[in-house]
């Protein structure tokens, strides 16, 4: 590979974690010979770290939300069919003259999204991301001692990797992937033609995600948490099989 | 549309406001523009969800936000700033940067906020969507709406002016 045509270029890719396996692994090569790309590398790293390290995200303000959902009731208009009961008083309650009280309703009475439920959708969202981009994996071995090390560098922390296949689970590969403001390791499996992602994340502040079961858009999910890492299983595998999975994986 | 679609649009879209009040605020720089450009995107969001196929609302939602930033109501506040069109050609060669290395360690929020408000648009644009969002580079040409070649130059100038001017703002007052 020569610095001059292809390296500078290809360098930011690599830095995002952008290419795939086979130049990656050239990159690597190259970088471990050429000081000149290697320094490189170095200052777009510490440029990552700075700005990955101050809070450069603008939180919205409290009252956003409400007034979006406010809005978007007023743009959907009154509907022809019949509202359910809960909306119908708020209906008369839309001729007061003060919007700001009708807008304080809404924000009580609309369900917010918890946390779980935004990372239950995340998650979802990355698997079928996963599946629709044709990007199941960045690394595509089925070897334990492949995709495990594969992980260094590429993440703060160490995810366990198993086969499965001797349960009928095979490894497919890994893949990084991005959760919740943060780099997480995607494992894959597979169950004859169903992927399995299984995300994993290190504990944050202390905390781990809480284990439970869930579907989201007829995707199954399970979470649970072991040795200070989070673990969440998803896939369109029925919930019976995936629970067996998860109970092997946890063997 | 009925209730219970618009149930469905907001749970699909509203998770996504967080990220969607993030891109408007850095392209507007503005805490008011922010807001009305993410109003008028749901709005905008809303109308088109028939054309919706699912996936990943997040980028879809993105590319909307950043629609409204760019056409909002004061037309003319927020325009592209014209990059030469040699952009696909390949100036990021890079002579060694030393001690800015050592400075970007150093440098506060308040002074990476400055420099990052002082790029142009498009390559502030192409550093929040990839350093804050995590969004990939497909993602980003999608959001952008240009070729991933594009996407791929802007990210890497916009790194290499923000590794020049950060000094600047650093000297420029108190870290």
């Amino acid at each position: 590979m020569s610095c001059r045509e292809n390296a500078a270029r290809l360098l930011e890719a690599y830095v995002d974690g952008q290419l795939d396996l086979v130049t990656s692994l050239e990159m690597e090569r190259h970088l471990s010979e050429c000081e000149e790309c290697s320094e490189a590398m170095k200052s777009r790293r510490a440029l990552r770290s700075a700005l990955g390290g101050a809070s450069l995200y603008f939180e919205e303000p409290k009252h956003l939300e409400g007034r979006v959902r406010a809005e978007l009731r007023k743009a959907a208009g009154p509907s022809k069919t019949a509202r359910p009961s809960r909306w119908r008083w708020l209906a008369a309650a839309a001729t007061l003259p003060s919007m700001a009280i009708l807008a304080g309703a809404l924000m009580v009475m609309s369900r917010t999204p918890s946390d779980s439920d935004r990372l239950n959708e995340e998650i979802v969202s990355s698997h079928v991301r996963s599946l629709m981009a044709d990007h199941l994996t960045d690394v595509p071995s089925s070897d334990q001692h492949t995709v495990k090390p594969w992980f260094n560098g590429r993440l703060d922390f160490s995810p366990e990797v198993r086969d499965l296949a001797g349960d009928g689970y095979p490894l497919v590969g890994g893949r990084l992937d991005y959760l919740s403001r943060r780099s997480v390791a995607a494992l894959v499996y597979r169950r004859r033609q169903h992927s399995i992602n299984v995300f994993v994340w290190p504990e944050q502040n202390g905390r781990t995600v809480a284990p439970g079961e869930t579907s989201v858009r007829g995707y199954n999910l399970v979470r649970w948490s072991r040795s200070g890492a989070s673990y969440s299983a998803v896939s369109d595998l029925n919930l019976a099989e995936l629970r067996e999975f998860v109970r092997d994986l946890q063997r | 549309m009925d209730p219970t679609e618009l149930e469905r649009f907001e749970r699909t879209f509203l998770p996504h406001m967080r990220a969607a009040y993030n891109l408007a605020r850095w392209l507007t720089r503005s805490d008011q523009d922010a807001e009305d450009a993410v109003q008028e995107a749901y709005l905008r969001a809303v109308r088109f969800f028939g054309g919706f196929r699912g996936g990943d609302g997040r980028a879809w939602l993105l590319t909307i936000v950043r629609n409204a930033c760019y056409t909002g109501r004061q037309p003319g506040r927020l325009q592209e700033s014209t990059i030469p069109f040699d952009e696909e050609i390949h100036d990021v060669e890079d002579e060694a940067l030393g001690p800015e290395d050592l400075l970007l360690q150093k440098a506060s929020r308040r002074a990476l906020v400055q420099a990052l408000e002082d790029l142009p648009v498009e390559f502030r644009e192409a550093l929040v969507l990839r350093e804050l969002e995590g969004l990939s580079y497909k993602e980003m040409a999608e959001v952008t709406q240009l070729p991933i070649g594009t996407v791929m130059s802007r990210l890497a100038r916009a790194r290499k002016r923000l590794r020049r001017c950060l000094p600047e703002q650093m000297e420029g007052g108190p870290a």
